[in-house]
């Protein structure tokens, strides 16, 4: 093993990494949006909405992610051909990123729900009783406190995501993992850039989830 | 460009021998099947092993099965996955190295590499259930065993593990679940499983919104089988009394 071939593709790697971390930020980002929403949804007072959301959630933990990135990645340009009628080019990033947006928010859907169903009913209760609509109270009252209260179970799954980005090597997409492997077969040495894209995941992963260790104890009432 | 939408294109020829599309998607299901099945019990053995070692009052023990979760649970499963497929084989003794990678069918090589893979990912998960579940126990327990003349091995033997790994169920189910969906890695190592056989289908017939609309169904319908299936035994081996498990 000689592991001194990694120093000069190390820029290599962190153009990889860059693009694990960019892909984790605006998955979670979109997915926690769509993910309130569907909690929302599921929720709310309405029958046809609450059992949208529920068959949403259902249908995207009942299938594996493999198979939502490979799917979007053969659907997506078609789909956009149909609505825009013209042939629309979209990279495999676009089509990985709506893939995580879509999978994920089944999953912050169940931890903002949980997060917003831990809160008195009271606080809803006084905030009808201040003349709030049901959207102000749920704006400035309910979510504010459940988020506060989800914040380590929302970077917990943030650092699975983090994790099954890898999953777009199946699409050719360049990030960490797809970096290494390359660069290592490339030069005949797989087996170390392999172990230290490893290592590298590992110790970012495992830092991050002693980080929310922390923090849960912390923020514990 | 227009698509063609075919749902009978399952029972048309795939053009190789005198096979039908839906044959693939059958072979590829054993394959996920015969997958997770003998990665579970893999992962339930260890991962039972490791719960009790992280509970037992010795510190080496327990230090050993915390890091064993922690390396597991913090490098992603591709990578592992990678790690068993290309480098493992390569650190293996001479013959054995041979056999794996001359004797074996490809299938079969990247079989054991998958399973032994998910067993081990899996144990880590299995390992905080089981865990959580024996330290969710009254401490009076192990006093109790202890007042009864029983040793440590018994006491985990007689009166820890029986209760703990029944009130672990519901969390183990949905491990026992997210094996099935995560032995779609296999697909990447060139084992021809569900999702494989989707891909293959959807590149040979172009079908490819039927091909993966039926592999989502034949998951959704997977899924939904286990989960009645452990919720039935959930309610057989429920403990009596306590009201977590809804006992009789």
């Amino acid at each position: 093993m000689d592991f001194s071939a990694i120093i000069p593709a190390l820029p290599g790697l962190a153009d990889g990494l860059w693009m694990t971390l960019k892909l984790m930020a605006l998955g979670v980002l979109g997915g926690v949006l769509l993910g309130t929403l569907l909690a929302l949804l599921r929720l709310s007072p309405n029958k046809l909405l609450a059992n949208f959301a529920a068959t949403y959630v259902n249908y995207f933990r009942s299938i594996p992610l493999l198979l939502v990135i490979t799917w979007f990645y053969f659907a997506v340009p078609f789909i956009l051909r149909w609505i825009t009628g013209e042939d629309t080019p979209v990279g495999a990033f676009a089509s990985c990123l709506v893939a995580f947006v879509m999978f994920e928010a089944a999953y912050f859907c169940e931890i903002v729900r949980a997060g917003i169903q831990a809160i008195p009913r009271g606080q809803m209760g006084a905030a009808s009783a201040l003349g709030m609509t049901y959207a102000q109270s749920m704006r400035l009252i309910i979510l504010p406190q459940a988020f506060r209260k989800m914040t380590p179970l929302l970077l917990q799954q943030s650092i699975i995501l983090f994790q099954d980005t890898s999953l777009v090597y199946t699409v050719g997409l360049m990030d960490f993992l797809n970096a290494a492997r390359s660069r290592g077969d490339i030069i005949g040495q797989a087996h170390e850039f392999l172990i230290f894209a490893g290592l590298v995941y590992f110790t970012l992963s495992f830092a991050a989830s002693q980080l929310v260790k922390h923090l849960q104890k912390r923020l514990a009432v | 460009m227009n698509y063609n939408w075919d749902w009978g294109i399952f029972f048309k020829s795939t053009g190789i021998g005198s096979e039908i599309y839906l044959e693939w998607f059958i072979t590829g299901l054993g394959w996920t099947i015969a997958i997770a099945l003998a990665g579970w019990v893999i992962a339930l053995l260890l991962g039972t092993l490791l719960g009790v070692l992280r509970t037992v009052p010795n510190r080496w023990l327990a230090g050993v099965a915390t890091a064993y979760v922690e390396i597991f649970r913090n490098v992603p499963l591709l990578v592992q996955l990678f790690l068993w497929y290309f480098l493992v084989p390569d650190l293996l003794p001479e013959p054995l190295e041979l056999w794996f990678k001359q004797d074996l069918a490809p299938a079969t090589s990247a079989y054991l590499s998958v399973v032994v893979c998910l067993g081990l990912f899996t144990a880590a998960r299995v390992c905080e259930q089981v865990r959580t579940g024996i330290q969710a126990l009254p401490k009076g327990q192990i006093a109790a065993g202890y007042a009864m003349g029983f040793r440590l091995p018994q006491i985990y033997r007689e009166v820890l593990l029986p209760q703990a790994l029944r009130i672990v169920i519901p969390p183990l189910t949905s491990e026992f679940l997210n094996i099935f969906k995560n032995s779609s890695v296999a697909s990447l190592i060139g084992l021809m499983e569900l999702l494989a056989q989707t891909k293959q289908t959807a590149e040979f017939s172009a079908n490819l919104f039927e091909a993966f609309t039926l592999a989502t169904l034949i998951y959704f319908t997977l899924n939904m089988t286990l989960m009645m299936l452990m919720r039935t035994v959930e309610k057989k081996v429920a403990v009596p009394g306590l009201i977590a498990v809804g006992g009789k």
